[in-house]
């Protein structure tokens, strides 16, 4: 049924900006309209136990997947092939990805250990906070799965192609939906999915993900922060 | 030189009672809210103990506070930027509940809907946190109160650095305090420098640090770099949260509501100047001990012209210069220099100031002949170590200690004379150093303790107030967005955030 050209252009090429915009505009209006509910809702004060081990191997792990899914499927050609050839990038590509990609898949699975078996945790959850850890352990393993697919691809064919698709989305490409119709299923679910944990962020802890590139400001501010009777008046009165 | 104002509070521990109402009208206004039951923007601790949470003040454990480099500049103890990014996503130090206490409320239906039974029903503690049945209640707020516990737990507290500890062990020799504790709104506070997102600030008006609630992403790393363990992470609304000092009373002219229900009466809340420009150096000096002198130093005296010119030229009102001329912090801590600040060696510059207690002389010494030291008897003779209490005000320098309780002796003394008729108490305030008018006034704040000469509190200016008129009808200050009772109506975002389902308690009229 994916393989549909009809589905296949509402799956890959319509679906991904539905989930885009939903993104874009629901984070905003959450962040502007409901900015108490907006939170990393960590759950560490309630019990730390295994806490430390798994998140820290999830949050390293999967921010070096996305900055590399950004980097090489997004970095312009010019700014690739001078270094590597499209086999070597791929490869480059399977081994840093599969490893951050275990690594990640490793912490997350501990997380939802914890999330399930400790009643502490299991009690205060909302449905959504299982709900999107067990999308993404879902999405990490889909994406470790094409580690070995893409090993029997090794020409940069297929690669080149899903490349192409990624840039087309972002540039507004029409028919960049026509280059996923004969790529395998594990890949096709990988990107479903992908989009889908766009759509569904805004309604869910995932909008900590924007706080936590906010806070690189952080690095550049004075520690001590003093607000004056002026700046204050500034702000809305919020009821 | 930059002067700033700020509602500053010291604690009579001399009469604290240990009754906890500052605690109880506390937790009533502001933290009787799920997620919040375990936390106590005021606490009273009995010293010595661990306190509340557990061991708060080992800052080898919690890593909080500030700490003083080689090159003289000061960091966040738990970590510069960086370091402290680094950890974000499991803060190493941060409490868990339990180090606290679990939450619990008591199955109180049961004892109403038993069967009959052979024996009396028994109301089991339920977890506020699970809603299940807990076994056993191991740790509470106040789990030390009035020295419950065994001395080997107790003699954990930190305070008994540089003190033969072993012997307050023994029953005859043991001694106790109170201690109460609110957020200390601190000069140079670490919760603000480390809060990643920014949410932490300090009013330039009156001093109070407050935590933007829309702008904190619940991080945590105010909660492990505030050394007093006063933010606490609200676990239901995934925020933090802290005292606020009573910021609404404050800018009405009242004075907190801790302080304002104080049935021994040993709080005091007054304007103190300041030189913001001070604050790096005095927070920055080498030697722990010279700390509290480096704090005082940045207090101005508004009783002196200069000052009081640069004051109104930075846009301090005229009725706070008038208020911090009548400021009891001010007499107490700089005047009478009875007052200390609580650890000034975390070197946060801590607002809230403490008048060491005294305590009964020694039955040993009691005895035979009391130590006298001139006409005072001898401070190292009362039963509350010396060191213990320099350890707590004076990161353990002992001369300031031992005046300000000679002092106090002193007042009492002569107004023991005084009262027989016996006279000759010139002496006896030559010895400590203080004038007739000051002995008077000491004793007119200390032991009459006015409601006016307790609480000096100007008002803030209508036109600098937030404008309240959009507030009108609404639900009154709140946490988060709409009222804090009523059903939960749900949004686009997922229901009103911070309140989930869990309530162990149910009505028995339905």
């Amino acid at each position: 049924m994916l393989s549909n050209a009809y589905v296949n252009t509402l799956l890959f090429g319509v679906y991904p900006y539905i989930c885009l915009v939903v993104l874009l505009i629901g984070s905003l209006i959450r962040f502007d309209r409901e900015p108490y509910t907006w939170k990393s809702d960590s759950s560490q004060m309630l019990r730390k136990g295994q806490l430390r081990l798994g998140s820290n191997l999830f949050h390293y792990g999967v921010i070096i997947v996305i900055l590399g899914h950004f980097v090489g499927f997004l970095a312009p050609h010019w700014a690739v092939d001078w270094a590597l050839d499209p086999v070597a990038h791929q490869l480059l590509a399977m081994v840093v990805g599969g490893i951050a990609g275990v690594v990640a898949i490793v912490g997350l699975t501990v997380l939802i250990y914890r999330r399930l078996a400790d009643p502490r945790i299991r009690r205060n959850s909302r449905k959504w906070d299982i709900a999107i850890t067990l999308m993404l352990w879902l999405q990490l393993a889909l994406g470790l799965l094409t580690v070995p697919l893409s090993a029997y691809h090794m020409d940069g064919v297929l690669f080149e192609k899903l490349t192409s698709y990624v840039k087309g989305v972002v540039t507004l490409d029409g028919g960049a939906a026509a280059l996923m119709i004969d790529v395998p299923l594990t890949y096709k679910l990988h990107v479903l999915l992908g989009f889908t944990l766009f759509l569904v962020s805004p309604f869910t802890r995932m909008i900590h993900i924007w706080s936590g590139a906010g806070v690189l400001a952080y690095l550049f501010r004075p520690y001590q922060i003093v607000r004056t009777p002026k700046t204050r008046a500034k702000e809305p009165v919020r009821s | 030189m930059k002067i700033r104002a700020q509602v500053a509070m010291v604690m009579n521990l001399d009469k604290c009672i240990g009754c906890h109402t500052c605690s109880v009208t506390c937790k009533q206004v502001w933290t009787s809210r799920q997620g919040m039951e375990y936390a106590w923007f005021n606490n009273v601790e009995t010293k010595p103990g661990i306190g509340y949470p557990k061991d708060w003040e080992n800052q080898e454990r919690w890593q909080g506070g500030w700490k003083r480099k080689k090159n003289g500049r000061i960091v966040p103890k738990q970590g510069g930027r960086l370091s402290i990014l680094a950890k974000i996503f499991a803060n190493p130090h941060l409490p868990e509940i339990d180090d606290y206490y679990e939450p619990f409320t008591f199955d109180y239906e049961h004892l109403q809907k038993a069967p009959e039974l052979s024996t009396a029903p028994v109301a089991r503690p339920l977890s506020l946190v699970t809603g299940k049945p807990m076994e056993k209640i191991e740790w509470g707020p106040n789990w030390e109160e009035i020295l419950g516990g065994e001395f080997d737990k107790r003699s954990q507290d930190y305070n008994f650095e540089a003190v033969q500890k072993d012997i307050y062990g023994q029953f005859e020799n043991t001694f106790m305090m109170y201690l109460p504790r609110l957020c200390e709104h601190c000069l140079n506070p670490s919760c603000v420098a480390s809060c990643p997102s920014g949410s932490i600030y300090k009013r330039e008006e009156d001093g109070i640090v407050l935590i933007d609630q829309d702008k904190c992403r619940g991080w945590r790393m105010c909660v492990s770099g505030c050394p007093y363990k006063k933010i606490y992470y609200n676990w239901t609304s995934g925020k933090a949260e802290k005292c606020i000092f009573c910021y609404p009373r404050i800018e009405a002219g009242q004075p907190t509501v801790c302080s304002e229900t104080c049935v021994g009466r040993i709080r005091y809340l007054g304007v103190l100047l300041y030189d913001a420009d001070g604050i790096q150096g005095a927070a920055a000096v080498e030697d722990e001990q010279d700390l509290y002198e480096a704090q005082l130093k940045i207090f101005l005296d508004p009783n002196d012209p200069a000052v009081e010119a640069q004051a109104r030229a930075d846009g301090i009102a005229d009725n706070w210069i008038e208020a911090a001329k009548r400021s009891p912090a001010y007499k107490m801590a700089v005047d009478w220099k009875i007052a200390f600040p609580l650890h000034p060696e975390y070197r946060t510059l801590p607002m809230v100031w403490y008048v060491p207690p005294l305590s009964p002389i020694q039955s040993h010494a009691n005895a035979g002949a009391i130590e006298a030291n001139g006409e005072i008897p001898d401070v190292r003779s009362l039963r509350i170590p010396v060191r213990y209490l320099a350890n707590l005000l004076t990161a353990g320098a002992e001369a300031p200690i031992v005046s300000a309780l000679e002092r106090m002796l002193a007042m009492r003394i002569y107004f023991r004379r005084r009262q027989l008729g016996e006279g000759g108490g010139q002496s006896v305030l030559d010895q400590a150093g203080l004038s007739l008018a000051q002995v008077e006034e000491m004793h007119r704040y200390l032991a009459i303790a006015n409601y006016e000469d307790r609480f000096v509190i100007p008002t803030s200016h209508r036109e600098q107030a937030e404008d309240a008129y959009g507030l009108k009808g609404s639900c009154g200050f709140t946490f988060g967005n709409g009222c804090d009772f009523g059903p939960p109506h749900s949004t686009l975002f997922g229901g009103k955030m911070g309140r989930r389902k869990l309530t162990p308690m149910r009505p028995l009229d339905t």
